[in-house]
C-alpha cells in the first residue's frame, strides 16, 4: 500500500539520474581524462598551481559568509519582532531586489566604487578630499575602491543577504512563543532566553543561510570579474576560463570542479555536525 | 515583546535596506540619463525607453527568458508535487537518499550544476550524431537531425532540473504537517484515493506548492550562471545579453528594461498587500 | 502571496505570448553569424534580411579564444564565424573550417590583393577578410600630459594603477614581446616567459587597474582608466565620445591584424552563409560597416571612397589623421607584424601563463 504511491516518485528520480548524478559522473569522467584521451591523473596534479586561487576564494567566501551573518541574524531577529503588516512588507522587500538581474546591480556597484565613481565623486563634492590633503598634506584625488578584494566581498555580501536573511528569519518566526514565556517566567532575562532558547533553536536556520551564501561566493566568476577588475582570480573564474574562456581546457576544469565540489561537501558536512540539524529550513 | 523594537534596530534596517536598494536607485535613474555615461548625469530622457522595444536582442531575451522561467516553474511545480508525494511514501531509508540527490543541486555550486550539464549535453551530442548517421544509413524513412546543438530546449531542462529541488523542499513539509487520519477519513467515507488527492490532500499542501513555484520562478529569472553554461549559443537569456555587456558596456536600454520589470512587479506586490491588508481587516471586523 | 504569483503568472503568461508573437514563425532561411561585439552595422543586417529574405542570427563573442572555445565544445550552431589571423590558422590546423565555394562570393574580387592569402591561409581556401587594423595604445591626453611612444608606459613607473593591459593572452604577451624587442610569433620558450615576467611582474606591482577587453569602452571614456592597450578602430569609437583621447602605434612596433569571415566545417547553412559573406564584401556594405564600427575594410573601392562617403553623410571631411589611424599607411605597417599560427606546444604555453598570470 505505501509502496505503490512511491511510484510517484520514478519520474523524477529518472530525471535525477539523468540530469543530476550523470551530469556528476560526466565531471568525474572528464577530470580523470587527458585532453588526447586515456586516463590520467595529470589533471590533478596540476592543482598545486592553483592552491593560492583556493585559499583566496574560500578566504573571501569565509569572510562574505561572516559578514552576511553578522548583518543578516540582527535583522532577521529584529523584523520577526515587529507587528505581522511590517514583516510581510519587510520580507517583500529584501525578496524584491531578485527580481532585478544580479550582473545588473553589481554592475552598478562599479559606477558606485569606480575612482570616478558616484561615491568618490560624492566624496569631493563635499570637499572630503580637500580636507583629507588639508590636514594630512597628501595629495589624494579618490579613494581605491574597485578592482580590490573588499570589492569583491561587498559584492559577495550585497548578492546574498537575502540568502542569509530569509532562512534565519522563517524559522525564528516560527518560534513557538509559548516556549520563550515559559523560559521568562522561569526568571531568564530577555539576553539568556535569546542566549538559551532562540539562538540554539533557530541554528537550523543559520546553517542553511551561510551554505546558501558560502556556496556561492565561493564559487562566483561575474562578481570577481566586475568588481575585482580580474586581477585576482577566484575559483568560478579559474573553471569559467577552461570551459568557455581564454584557455579552453575541460579535463582541467572538470578537475577544479571536482575539488571545489569536495572541499564544500566536507565543509558542509563538518559544520551540519556541528548543528546535528537534520531539519532544513526552507526559505519564506 | 514587540514594544521593544528599539529605534536603534530600525536605525539598522533602515542602513541594510539602503545598502540593498542603492545600487538599484542608481540604475534606475541612469535609465532616464540622456547619455551613455553610468555615472554622469546629463539631462533627462526618455529615449532609452522607446528604443527599447525596437532592439530585437533585448525583446527576444525578455520572452526567451520569460517563457523558459514560466515554463520551467509550470513544470518542476507539477513534477516536484508529484515526486514530494513519492517521497513522502517511500521507505526511511530510500527517502534519505532521494532527498539527499535531490539537495544536489541546490548546494552544489551554481557552476558545477551548469559545467556538468554542458558536458552531459555535448556527450549526448555526439552520441546522437553517431546514432542518427547511423539510423539515416539504414532506413530512408524517417531521417533524423544529425547535429543538434544547445538551445532552448537544454536551457529549459537545466532550468526544470534546478527548480524541482525547491518546489519539494516546500511541499515536504506541508504534507509531513498534514494530519494522515484525514486521506483515511475521506477514503472510509467512499473517496477513491484520486478524490481524497484533490479533495483533501492538495487543499492542504497547496500554500507549499505556491511558495514552492514562486521561489522557483524568482531562481529562475535571476539564474545567469546555469543557463550560460548550458544555452549554448542560440537561445539567450536577458542575464545573459546583461552578462556579454557587461564586458562592453551596458546600454541604458538595459536598465530601461529592468527597471521596467522591476516596477511591475513592485506594483504588483503592493497591490496585493494592500488588498490583503484590507481584507485582513474586514475578516477582523467580521469576527467582531 | 498566492494571489501575487497568480497576478505574476498570469502577466508573464500574457507578455510571453505577445512577445513570442512577435517573433514570427519558423521555417524561414536562416543564418548563425558569430563575431565581436558592436562589430556590425545593425542596418547592414536589416537590408541583407530584406533582400534575401534569410534571417540573420547575430551572435557575439568577447575574444578568438573565448569563441575558439565555444567552438571546441560543441553545442553551438554557427554557420559564419570572424575570428583574427592566428585563431584562424589554429581553427584550418584543427580542421575546423570548411573550404569556401568562392564561386559564390563573386564579391571576393574587390577584395585588395594586400589582404589575401596571408600566412594564416596561404592559399585563400577558407577565408574572406571582414576588417583590419592596428593594436596600439590608447591614452587620456587630459590625464597623461606627455606623448607616449612606447609601450615602456605599461610595464614600468609613473602611471601605476591607472593603466588597463588588454584581456587575452596574445595580444598582452605580444606587448610585452615587442617592448622586450622580441617578435611576436617567436616560439622560444625563454623569450615568452621573459614576457610573461614583465606582465607578472607590472601586475604585482599595481601597475594595471585590470586586464580589460571591451570595458575599457566605458573605463577610457569616462577617463577612469587613463592608458590602455587596444585596437584601432575601437579607439577611434572611443574618440567619438572623448575627443581627449589618443591613439599611438608604439615605436616598438605593433601587431597588425586582419579578422576574417570562415564558414564552420559542417554547417547547416553554407548556402546562406556564402551569401551573408557575399553581401558583406560589397563596396556599400563595407562603406557603411566602416563608417559604423570604424574598422578598416578590404575592399579596394570602399577605402578610396570612404573619405569622400564621410564627408558626404557628416557634411564635413575627415580628418586625415583619424583616416590614418583606421587604415593604417604603409610606413606605420612596417613596424607592424602580423600574429603567426603558433605550434601547439606554443599555445599551450601561452594559455597556461595565461591562467597563471591570473592566479598571480
Amino acid at each position: 500500500m505505501k509502496n505503490k504511491r512511491a511510484l510517484f516518485a520514478v519520474p523524477y528520480v529518472g530525471w535525477m539520474t539523468l540530469f543530476v548524478v550523470a551530469p556528476i559522473v560526466m565531471v568525474v569522467i572528464y577530470a580523470f581524462t587527458a585532453a588526447s584521451g586515456g586516463l590520467t591523473l595529470e589533471n590533478f596534479s596540476r592543482m598545486g598551481t592553483y592552491a593560492v586561487v583556493f585559499t583566496r576564494s574560500f578566504k573571501l567566501a569565509l569572510i562574505a559568509t561572516v559578514i552576511c551573518l553578522l548583518i543578516g541574524y540582527p535583522l532577521a531577529y529584529w523584523i520577526s519582532r515587529e507587528g505581522p503588516g511590517f514583516q510581510r512588507v519587510a520580507m517583500m522587500l529584501i525578496m524584491l531586489p531578485m527580481w532585478m538581474n544580479f550582473l545588473l546591480r553589481t554592475y552598478s556597484w562599479m559606477s558606485i566604487l569606480e575612482n570616478t565613481g558616484l561615491l568618490n565623486r560624492f566624496f569631493s563634492a563635499i570637499g572630503l578630499f580637500s580636507l583629507i590633503n588639508g590636514l594630512s598634506g597628501a595629495s589624494i584625488e579618490y579613494f581605491p575602491m574597485i578592482n580590490t578584494q573588499g570589492a569583491v566581498v561587498l559584492g559577495m555580501v550585497y548578492n546574498y543577504l537575502p540568502f542569509m536573511i530569509l532562512p534565519i528569519y522563517s524559522v525564528i518566526e516560527k518560534l513557538d512563543g509559548s516556549l520563550l514565556e515559559a523560559a521568562r517566567d522561569l526568571g531568564a532575562d530577555s539576553a539568556r532566553v535569546f542566549r538559551k532558547v532562540i539562538l540554539p533553536l533557530s541554528l537550523p536556520g543559520v546553517l542553511s543561510g551561510v551554505t546558501m551564501v558560502f556556496v556561492p561566493s565561493v564559487s562566483t566568476f561575474a562578481i570577481s570579474k566586475l568588481l575585482g577588475g580580474s586581477n585576482e582570480l577566484l575559483l568560478g573564474d579559474l573553471i569559467e576560463q577552461q570551459f568557455l574562456g581564454t584557455a579552453y581546457n575541460p579535463y582541467l576544469g572538470s578537475a577544479i570542479a571536482l575539488v571545489m565540489m569536495i572541499v564544500v561537501v566536507v565543509c558542509m558536512a563538518m559544520m551540519n555536525r556541528f548543528g546535528e540539524g537534520e531539519e532544513q529550513a526552507v526559505m519564506l | 515583546m514587540k514594544k521593544n523594537a528599539s529605534w536603534l534596530n530600525r536605525f539598522f534596517m533602515v542602513l541594510v535596506f539602503l545598502f540593498l536598494y542603492a545600487p538599484i536607485f542608481v540604475l534606475i535613474v541612469f535609465s532616464f540619463n540622456d547619455s551613455q555615461s553610468r555615472t554622469v548625469w546629463q539631462g533627462f530622457t526618455l529615449r532609452w525607453y522607446a528604443e527599447l522595444f525596437r532592439d530585437r536582442q533585448i525583446m527576444s531575451a525578455l520572452s526567451t527568458t520569460l517563457l523558459v522561467s514560466l515554463l520551467a516553474t509550470l513544470i518542476a511545480t507539477a513534477a516536484g508535487t508529484m515526486a514530494a508525494l513519492g517521497f513522502f511514501n517511500m521507505r526511511k531509508r530510500w527517502r534519505g537518499v532521494c532527498m539527499t540527490v535531490n539537495s544536489i543541486p541546490m548546494t552544489n555550486a551554481d557552476i558545477v550544476t551548469g559545467v556538468s550539464l554542458c558536458l552531459l549535453f555535448v556527450a549526448f551530442f555526439g552520441g546522437w550524431e553517431a546514432f542518427a548517421g547511423w539510423c539515416n544509413g539504414v532506413q530512408g524513412l524517417i531521417r533524423l537531425p544529425s547535429r543538434l546543438h544547445m538551445g532552448f530546449g537544454t536551457l529549459l531542462i537545466a532550468h526544470i532540473t534546478f527548480n524541482i529541488p525547491y518546489v519539494i523542499l516546500n511541499v515536504m513539509p506541508k504534507l509531513r504537517q498534514m494530519d494522515k487520519n484525514l486521506i483515511d477519513a475521506a477514503q472510509d467515507l467512499g473517496c477513491t484515493w484520486m478524490q481524497a488527492f484533490w479533495k483533501v490532500v492538495l487543499p492542504e499542501i497547496k500554500p507549499g506548492i505556491v511558495s514552492g513555484a514562486l521561489i522557483a520562478f524568482t531562481m529562475s529569472v535571476d539564474d545567469f550562471i546555469i543557463s550560460y553554461f548550458t544555452a549554448g549559443s542560440s537561445a539567450s537569456t536577458l542575464a545573459m545579453v546583461v552578462y556579454g555587456m557587461t564586458k562592453r558596456r551596458i546600454s541604458p536600454k538595459i536598465n530601461a528594461i529592468s527597471s521596467l520589470l522591476f516596477i511591475t512587479v513592485l506594483t504588483l506586490l503592493i497591490i496585493v498587500n494592500v488588498r490583503e491588508a484590507r481584507m485582513e481587516k474586514q475578516a477582523a471586523r467580521r469576527r467582531l | 502571496m498566492k494571489k501575487t504569483f497568480a497576478f505574476l503568472l498570469a502577466l508573464t503568461m500574457v507578455l510571453t505570448l505577445c512577445l513570442t508573437g512577435c517573433g514570427g514563425g519558423g521555417g524561414e532561411r536562416t543564418v548563425n553569424v558569430c563575431g565581436w561585439g558592436e562589430n556590425i552595422d545593425p542596418d547592414l543586417i536589416n537590408q541583407f534580411e530584406r533582400e534575401t529574405g534569410i534571417r540573420v542570427n547575430y551572435q557575439t563573442a568577447e575574444s578568438n579564444e573565448t569563441m575558439y572555445a565555444l567552438i571546441r565544445q560543441g553545442g553551438t550552431d554557427y554557420d559564419v564565424i570572424v575570428p583574427s589571423d592566428y585563431m584562424i590558422g589554429q581553427m584550418i590546423d584543427e580542421g575546423l573550417l570548411a573550404e569556401l565555394d568562392y564561386g559564390n562570393i563573386p564579391n571576393f574580387a574587390l577584395i585588395d590583393s594586400r589582404y589575401k592569402n596571408l600566412s594564416y591561409d596561404p592559399e585563400n581556401r577558407y577565408t574572406v577578410p571582414y576588417t583590419w587594423g592596428t593594436l596600439g595604445i590608447i591614452y587620456n591626453s587630459s590625464i597623461v600630459e606627455e606623448e607616449i611612444d612606447s609601450w615602456d608606459v605599461l610595464f614600468s613607473g609613473k602611471y601605476s594603477g591607472q593603466t588597463g593591459m588588454i584581456g587575452n593572452p596574445r595580444d598582452a604577451i605580444g606587448a610585452a614581446l615587442l617592448y622586450l624587442g622580441y617578435s611576436v610569433n617567436t616560439t622560444d620558450e625563454a623569450e615568452i616567459r621573459e614576457a610573461y615576467e614583465l606582465l607578472s611582474s607590472a601586475k604585482s606591482n599595481g601597475m594595471y587597474q585590470g586586464f580589460f577587453m571591451d570595458q575599457l569602452y566605458d573605463k577610457m571614456e569616462a577617463g577612469e582608466t587613463a592608458i590602455c592597450t587596444y585596437y584601432a578602430g575601437d579607439f577611434l569609437t572611443m574618440y567619438d565620445n572623448n575627443p581627449d583621447l589618443r591613439y599611438v602605434v608604439p615605436r616598438e612596433g605593433s601587431n597588425w591584424f586582419v579578422d576574417a569571415m570562415c564558414v564552420l566545417k559542417g554547417a547547416e547553412h553554407k548556402e546562406e552563409a556564402e551569401a551573408w559573406i557575399n553581401f558583406i564584401c560589397k563596396t556599400d556594405s563595407c562603406l557603411a560597416n566602416m563608417d559604423y564600427i570604424w574598422y578598416a575594410s578590404p575592399n579596394t573601392e570602399a577605402l578610396e571612397q570612404y573619405p569622400a562617403y564621410y564627408e558626404e553623410k557628416n557634411g564635413e571631411a575627415l580628418d586625415p589623421e583619424l583616416y590614418e589611424i583606421m587604415a593604417a599607411p604603409a610606413s606605420v605597417l612596417d613596424r607592424c607584424e602580423v600574429y603567426e599560427n603558433l605550434p601547439p606546444e606554443t599555445q599551450q604555453l601561452y594559455s597556461q601563463l595565461w591562467v597563471e598570470l591570473g592566479i598571480g
